[in-house]
């Protein structure tokens, strides 16, 4: 139970990931139940060892649901959860060697810092000095090290979350757990966290399942990234696949912040608003659904190919502006485009697209009419 | 401060008043006790002491005997029994939390002699099968704190996260009963306190029920004592509404620091 080794560990974690260090989470055909809402619609999800893999989706999805049944806080109705390749749907939490930071702030209030973060090794019976030199070990990984003897209450919200990713590494698990851990942080501390958990989670190579609702996060840190909507995946992907080639409406909608526009395949090139773009994949000719990146789309004079539209609203970002145009067939289309091109909301526009392979799947039939992504 | 409060002259009248008429039978009392003649003494207080005297006070000093008895038996109730079912109610069953609140508030609405009524056959059983022990008591005792208790503790429950703090320690390795004990309980502790101290009160001052099932505790002991001698059963209230005033002094303080830790 007590692993000889000691945080922090070296650069070597790499490689000790790369040798099986890390554990295989998995989830095979999990199903649950709240009396007769249905919130996880068999979900099968197979994490590598050493792994970051990031539930993202809207709130109400399932992906916390998920991450509970995995840590053992919640039961499966049918289906199960595998550690390591051991089915673990029957052990409790407190058994299966897990480490997981809330949304909440969950320190303890009544512990200092460092009995916080000792709490684990104490109750894997190791001794009080060497729990309390782990966790110093520890809490200096996340940079704590000077604050182990405040409490909770005298910290910030973000020095709190790392003492709890602290508190949850310091133990060894063989899965780390994060349930929305950044939600609760303001926008500047949220991002130096995210990156710094992954730093941390690949230094020492531990396999890692992350829930959030913010594309952004789970895009900068995660090896693989599980979209989900209505209690499914609906597709799992480098965060590279799901940004080029999202696989339905709703995961352009969520993670790339794509449009779907219609258009014709013929002889190997996609024709959308008269303009000639060239496939990223070849398909049979036909009717097809184009994905449009926002970074791929411009403002052109009222001569130019393009399409017609009108200016539905636009965001101001700091060095560029992201503005969502109605076309004049009706589809609501995102744009990324410099700050100094000021637009309005009401404002006519013509708009194209520059000409790089874009991504298409075959037009179903029925749905034609909600194409808008 | 907001626009409601009263200003300083206001509430210094206020005070005064309700001082005034709230220090008036204790300061009467005190000075009956420590009347002699014409003159005042201590000449009752050290009677107290006095062996000669000691058959009449016994029934005070029996009760008082019974009455601490009870108080660490009720308290028990509530830290061992009460407690708990609320942690259950708040992390397990917390579409149960109305119904029992209900069901717990309900004693303060019946009148102690109503619920006597209901008690006196049910002590009749008990009498039968656990004996008529001065601490049998307690069970009815139980019931008539169960509003204080709960107020206090529902307080504390509600000031922290139980869930998360619960899951927190689950997911680093900690069974349930180290959770209850290690976890909850300390951040509980104010209320637990609070709520025990309530208890200890309430018990040293019930009469109705003690008396109609025929038990001796300090209060029926007062009441035998006064018969025979005035002066004791004054000297004894004096000391017992001391007590009580400590009581709520330690719950005052108890309660302070859990505010103090607050997250901001």
């Amino acid at each position: 139970m007590t692993n000889p080794r000691s945080l922090p560990r070296t650069a070597d974690n790499l490689l000790l990931a790369a040798v099986g260090d890390g554990t295989r989470a998995e989830f095979r055909g999990v199903v649950k139940d709240y009396g007769t809402n249905r919130v996880l619609h068999g979900v099968d999800l197979d994490v590598a060892p050493g792994e970051f893999v990031s539930l993202l989706g809207p709130s109400g999805c399932g992906k916390t649901t998920a991450l509970r049944v995995l840590a053992g806080l919640e039961q499966a109705t049918e289906g199960s959860v595998y550690l390591g390749g051991r089915d673990v749907s029957r052990v409790p939490t407190n058994k299966r060697d897990i480490g997981m930071v809330f949304q909440s702030y969950s320190l303890f209030p009544h512990l200092r810092v460092i009995d916080n973060t000792a709490f684990g090794l104490r109750r894997r019976g190791v001794r009080p000095a060497e729990a309390h030199k782990r966790a110093g070990d520890a809490l200096d990984l996340v940079g704590l090290g000077h604050l182990a003897d405040r409490y909770a209450h005298q910290l910030s919200g973000g020095q709190q979350q790392r003492v709890a990713l602290a508190r949850a590494l310091v133990t060894e698990p063989r899965v780390l757990l994060l349930d929305e851990p950044l939600s609760a942080l303001d926008a500047k501390v949220r991002v130096q966290l995210r990156d710094e958990i992954r730093r941390i989670q690949l230094r020492l190579g531990i396999t890692t399942v992350f829930v959030t609702h913010d594309q952004e996060e789970a895009l900068a840190v995660s090896d693989r990234i599980a979209v989900m909507s209505a209690g499914r995946i609906e597709q799992i992907g480098t965060p590279e696949d799901l940004y080029l080639r999202p696989a339905t409406p709703e995961v352009a909608a969520f993670v790339g912040l794509s449009s779907l526009v219609p258009g014709v395949v013929s002889h190997g090139v996609a024709t959308v608003w008269g303009q000639a773009l060239p496939l990223q994949s070849p398909l049979r000719d036909g009717a097809v659904e184009v994905f449009l990146r926002p970074e791929n789309l411009r403002f052109v004079g009222p001569g130019d190919p393009g399409i017609g539209a009108v200016v539905h609203e636009s965001t101001f970002l700091g060095s560029f502006r992201r503005t969502v145009v109605r076309t004049d067939d009706g589809h609501l289309v995102r744009l990324q485009h410099a700050a100094s091109d000021h637009v309005e909301f009401g404002d006519a526009v013509r708009i194209a697209i520059t000409p790089s392979p874009v991504a298409v799947r075959p037009r179903p039939t029925s749905t034609q009419d909600d194409a808008e992504a | 401060m907001n626009g409601l409060a009263p200003r300083p002259l206001t509430r210094w009248i206020i005070g005064i008043v309700v001082g005034f008429l709230f220090a008036l039978p204790l300061v009467s009392t005190l000075l009956f006790t420590l009347k002699d003649g014409d003159g005042y003494s201590l000449v009752h207080w050290t009677s107290l002491f006095d062996p000669a005297k000691a058959a009449v006070f016994a029934p005070i000093w029996v009760g008082l005997g019974n009455s601490l008895i009870l108080a660490v038996v009720t308290v028990a109730i509530v830290l061992f029994l009460l407690a708990p079912t609320m942690l259950l109610i708040a992390l397990r069953f917390p579409s149960f939390r109305r119904p029992f609140e209900f069901l717990v508030l309900l004693p303060i609405t019946i009148p102690a002699i109503v619920l006597v009524v209901g008690l006196a056959p049910i002590y009749q059983q008990i009498g039968r099968t656990l004996g008529t022990g001065a601490w049998t008591l307690a069970f009815a005792y139980g019931i008539t704190v169960l509003p204080f208790a709960y107020r206090s503790i529902q307080a504390s429950i509600d000031a922290i996260d139980v869930r998360t703090l619960s899951e927190a320690a689950r997911s680093l390795g900690a069974d349930w009963f180290t959770v209850v004990t290690r976890v909850l309980a300390p951040n509980l502790r104010p209320g637990l306190l609070a709520a025990s101290l309530i208890s200890v009160a309430v018990v040293l001052g019930e009469f109705t029920i003690a008396s109609i099932l025929n038990r001796q505790v300090l209060q029926t002991g007062l009441v035998v004592v006064n018969k025979i001698d005035a002066y004791a059963s004054a000297m004894f209230t004096l000391m017992a509404l001391a007590f009580a005033f400590l009581l709520l002094l330690i719950i005052g303080r108890a309660g302070r620091p859990s505010a103090g830790k607050k997250n901001s």
